[in-house]
């Protein structure tokens, strides 16, 4: 029998009926209380469970007391095995954490999560890539890859992925977004992990349309073309995330996932720069830029690459940004241009344009990109 | 709705149906004499072809295989069978049963590609009238008939812009520019031939955006493929300033017109400033599409780019006909000898009973179908159509189920499996899904008012359907062939197998034989 195991972040999307932009902090819950915010996350949850319902008998699911999934489960009919303890309804972090650790030596075959941002990286904090996990989403905004679109479709991606209709996995981000910034009207967010979810894809093609390459080997072909035309005059500074880590991985060089890389004659010269070392170490250089656009909206610069600063892409140039995307996620745009957040407005215009994004091996596109 | 139900039949695959030692034919033991006049047959193969073991085909007598394919034959729709205007930019015309006639001649069905030209004189004069029809209707100066389809005739294409570049001594042209909503072949072959492809998006209105090729174009621009009108039915206006933008950086333009369904008298690839271009004669020109063969894609060039085309082209000095091997920069061979004839001969006869009028009306009545289909769509609930803002559509739309997904959470693969309850197919869009929820629909000339009007009546019913009951439409089909098809072995390279003996390898743990 297949253990699916949950967790309800029950505080999770409090905040955002009531205009906090997030629950992040014991303060902020007050308010939120204090403001009447009803929890929802059990609800986002329960449409997920829902979707599962009809493998009642053939899945167990394994959760945490009352309002972390217990009473989800039961009221969609499953009789879970509860473990653990909560000391109150209003949860914190730690019982977030505490309770992805205690599912996975409880060796669950998936984990669902509700909440949002926060959760994700308590999540990512507690069992980091060790279990394949999903997230319903039921924060306030919610900028992380880990995510189904919505609840419902979280289940059914579970359920694909329990009846083993779906077997790969892949990796997606999860961000970290400054709140208190957040609510102040700054979006200061910084790429935080990854974690394995199931890999989703709309299998069914028409007659007509060939199967869509899997992601991994997308990366790899994007790697082996940019690899192709490294020129060894100049200094290639590497920007995070996973597409751009294929480059690195193909060039058998040591990397920052999460952070900013820098490199010269194919050989790594500064790994997890900050905006200051990255501006010292390029200053006098020829140098090109790689990035890759990060989170489910599209942006280029600004979000999880804030070290990649105004001053940092002037010193650079325009002419010398190279973009690389996958054709997945230019096709999750659904023709939406690709974005810029910089925080400098007018440098934002100055960016904005056609670029030539490099998708594959020999393969690019002419794509607008504009200020977000 | 009428009542439909489609045969069903359990029928294994034709490799379980082998008996060992079972024969179709009994083929007599070659008789001395013979054997002594021509040889043993096997002996003048090189010893290093011969097979050691023969091949593991399946063993089975005539009747048995007539009933199967039969039996197959009744599992499948088709543009015979259905009110086939779901498959969108495939062209499911009616493809006249009196043109089987004249391929069935034994003039036609016995000819032989190593004949003596002096008696096939009839043939080649078919084939190069088609030429002057062609060359007619699209402004170029040469066709050939060489390519066995659009990809073939898209190879041939970029072959050439290839050739000609090289002999100008242009190596470092290496890159190819299409659209996204070209057809993916566009891309593919160029890709093929050892290009770099750009692929160009559309802006709002959903033309391919100008401002983006420019961009693409530079001393590396080897050509640009295009289709026009795209896969949208929208029509790119500024199509002449494409060509010009190409040029002017030093690359060649090629006309996909695998379907020009829509445009056939009205615009023509020579004015739209294009170099090269091609039509299937199994779409446009009403040849049957034969299930991905045998077909034609009829490749046309301008007068500088003759020297470069495949051989033989048919000569004609006014008083016969010859097959011309001895073209100069020729890029040699895309297939075989001068192409499939069946399908030059049914282009021929479907344009000489039309003739230039009848050509252009069917264009018109073309477009005139489809708007009806894009206006009755309109008032599906459920239902929109891509880039609004352009409402006028050529010869096909590319809709989408967006909003009823939303709504429901029925798909439109779920619509086009219910559709299928009705004797109707539909089909979504080419990769990658740039539209949501895709379908397209083509209604080509063929069909009556009536015709299309039940067919999307029974659309419009199963999107109110989606509403009242979507578990309903979710779990069709109920009166298909099989019901719904677990499709996640597509998606697992364990599992997925194309030919037999990749199934017994990957399923039944067997080597397959030889």
């Amino acid at each position: 029998m297949k253990k699916l195991g949950l967790i309800v972040n029950p505080i999770a999307g409090m905040g955002g009926r009531v205009g906090l932009k997030g629950t992040d902090g014991i303060d902020t819950l007050e308010k939120a209380k204090k403001l009447e915010a009803k929890p929802w996350a059990e609800k986002r949850a329960k449409e997920a469970i829902e979707e599962i319902e009809y493998l009642k008998s053939r899945i167990k699911i394994i959760t945490y007391p009352a309002p972390m999934g217990e009473n989800v489960a039961r009221n969609c009919g499953f009789l879970p095995e509860i473990i653990g303890n909560i000391e109150t309804e209003e949860t914190t972090a730690s019982d977030t954490k505490r309770a992805a650790k205690d599912l996975y030596k409880m060796g669950v075959d998936l984990l669902l999560f509700a909440g949002g941002d926060g959760t994700a990286r308590d999540i990512y904090d507690a069992i980091g890539e060790s279990l394949i996990v999903l997230g319903i989403p039921a924060g306030v905004k919610i900028h992380s890859g880990v995510y189904a679109s919505t609840p419902e479709r979280a289940g059914k991606l579970a359920s694909l992925y329990l009846e083993g209709k779906i077997k790969r996995v892949t990796v997606a981000e999860v961000m970290d977004i400054d709140e208190e910034k957040y609510r102040r009207g700054i979006l200061s967010t910084r790429l935080y992990g990854y974690l394995r979810i199931p890999f989703e894809k709309n299998y069914i093609q028409g007659l007509k349309a060939p199967s869509p390459i899997s992601e991994r080997y997308n990366q790899e072909a994007i790697a082996f073309e940019i690899i192709e035309n490294i020129s060894d005059d100049l200094f290639y500074i590497i920007g995070p995330g996973t597409t751009t880590r294929a480059v690195m991985e193909k060039l058998g060089l040591d990397y920052s996932l999460l952070g900013v890389d820098l490199i010269y004659k194919k050989k790594l010269i500064g790994k997890d720069l900050n905006e200051s070392e990255l501006l010292k170490k390029i200053k006098g250089k020829k140098v090109r830029l790689i990035v890759t656009p990060i989170g489910g909206q599209g942006y280029v610069f600004g979000r999880g690459n804030q070290q990649i600063s105004p001053e940092v892409i002037r010193s650079v140039g325009k002419e010398n940004i190279i973009i690389i995307a996958t054709k997945r996620k230019i096709e999750s745009l659904l023709g939406r241009s690709l974005l810029l957040d910089t925080g400098n407005k007018i440098l934002d215009r100055e960016l904005s344009g056609y670029y030539r994004i490099v998708t594959g091996y020999r393969e690019s596109i002419i794509y607008k990109v504009t200020s977000g | 709705m009428k009542r439909f139900h489609q045969a069903k039949w359990d029928e294994p695959v034709i490799f379980e149906l082998s008996t060992e030692g079972e024969r179709g034919i009994l083929i007599p033991k070659t008789e001395k004499e013979i054997e002594e006049s021509v040889g043993d047959g096997l002996s003048v193969l090189p010893e290093k072809m011969i097979r050691k073991k023969p091949p593991s085909l399946p063993e089975i007598s005539q009747m048995r295989v007539l009933k199967h394919y039969l039996r197959l034959s009744q599992e499948c729709l088709g543009a015979d069978l259905n009110i086939d205007i779901g498959q969108g930019t495939c062209t499911m015309k009616y493809n006249p049963k009196i043109n089987e006639v004249f391929v069935r001649s034994p003039k036609a069905s016995e000819l032989h590609p190593l004949q003596d030209e002096g008696t096939v004189q009839g043939s080649l004069e078919i084939m190069y009238r088609l030429d002057l029809f062609l060359r007619e209707i699209s402004g170029m100066d040469r066709f050939t008939f060489q390519p066995g389809g659009g990809s073939q005739a898209i190879f041939g294409m970029v072959s050439i812009i290839h050739a000609y570049h090289k002999l100008k001594g242009e190596d470092k042209r290496d890159e190819i520019i299409t659209t996204i909503f070209s057809h993916p072949s566009d891309a593919a072959a160029a890709a093929v031939k050892g290009y770099k492809v750009i692929t160009i998006y559309p802006d709002a209105d959903g033309l391919p955006d100008i401002e983006a090729l420019k961009k693409a174009v530079s001393e590396h621009t080897a050509g640009l493929l295009i289709t026009n009108p795209e896969d949208t039915g929208i029509f790119n206006p500024h199509i002449a300033e494409f060509t010009k933008i190409v040029h002017e950086a030093g690359g060649l333009c090629g006309y996909d017109q695998a379907n020009a369904n829509g445009i056939l008298g009205i615009t023509r690839a020579k004015e739209a400033g294009f170099d090269l271009c091609f039509f299937n004669l199994h779409k446009t020109f009403s040849s049957p599409h034969g299930c991905g063969g045998p077909a034609t894609g009829a490749l046309g060039v301008k007068k500088e780019l003759i020297p470069f085309l495949p051989v033989p082209v048919v000569d004609y000095d006014g008083k016969k006909y010859s097959l011309n091997y001895d073209l100069p920069s020729t890029i040699g061979k895309i297939r075989e000898f001068y192409g499939v004839f069946p399908a030059v001969l049914r282009a021929y006869a479907w344009i000489m009973g039309l003739g230039a009028e009848g050509l252009k009306e069917v264009a018109n009545v073309a477009v005139l179908n489809n708007n009806y289909v894009l206006n009755r769509i309109k008032k599906i609930r459920g239902a929109s159509f891509s880039f609004p803002k352009t409402e006028n559509r050529i010869e096909q739309v590319r809709y989408s189920w967006e909003e009823l997904t939303k709504d429901t959470g029925v798909t439109t693969e779920d619509i086009i499996r219910r559709m299928a309850d009705f004797g109707f197919h539909l089909w979504t869009s080419h990769h990658p899904f740039i539209i949501p929820q895709p379908f397209t629909i083509e209604p080509t000339e063929s069909y009556s008012k009536k015709e299309i009007d039940e067919y999307l009546d029974t659309l419009e019913n199963i999107a109110k359907e989606a509403y009242e009951n979507p578990e309903k439409v979710k779990n069709a089909p109920y009166n298909s062939v099989v019901h719904k098809i677990d499709q996640s072995m597509l998606d697992d390279p364990e599992k997925w197998a194309i030919t037999w003996r990749s199934y017994l390898k990957k399923h039944r743990n067997n080597s397959g034989g030889t």
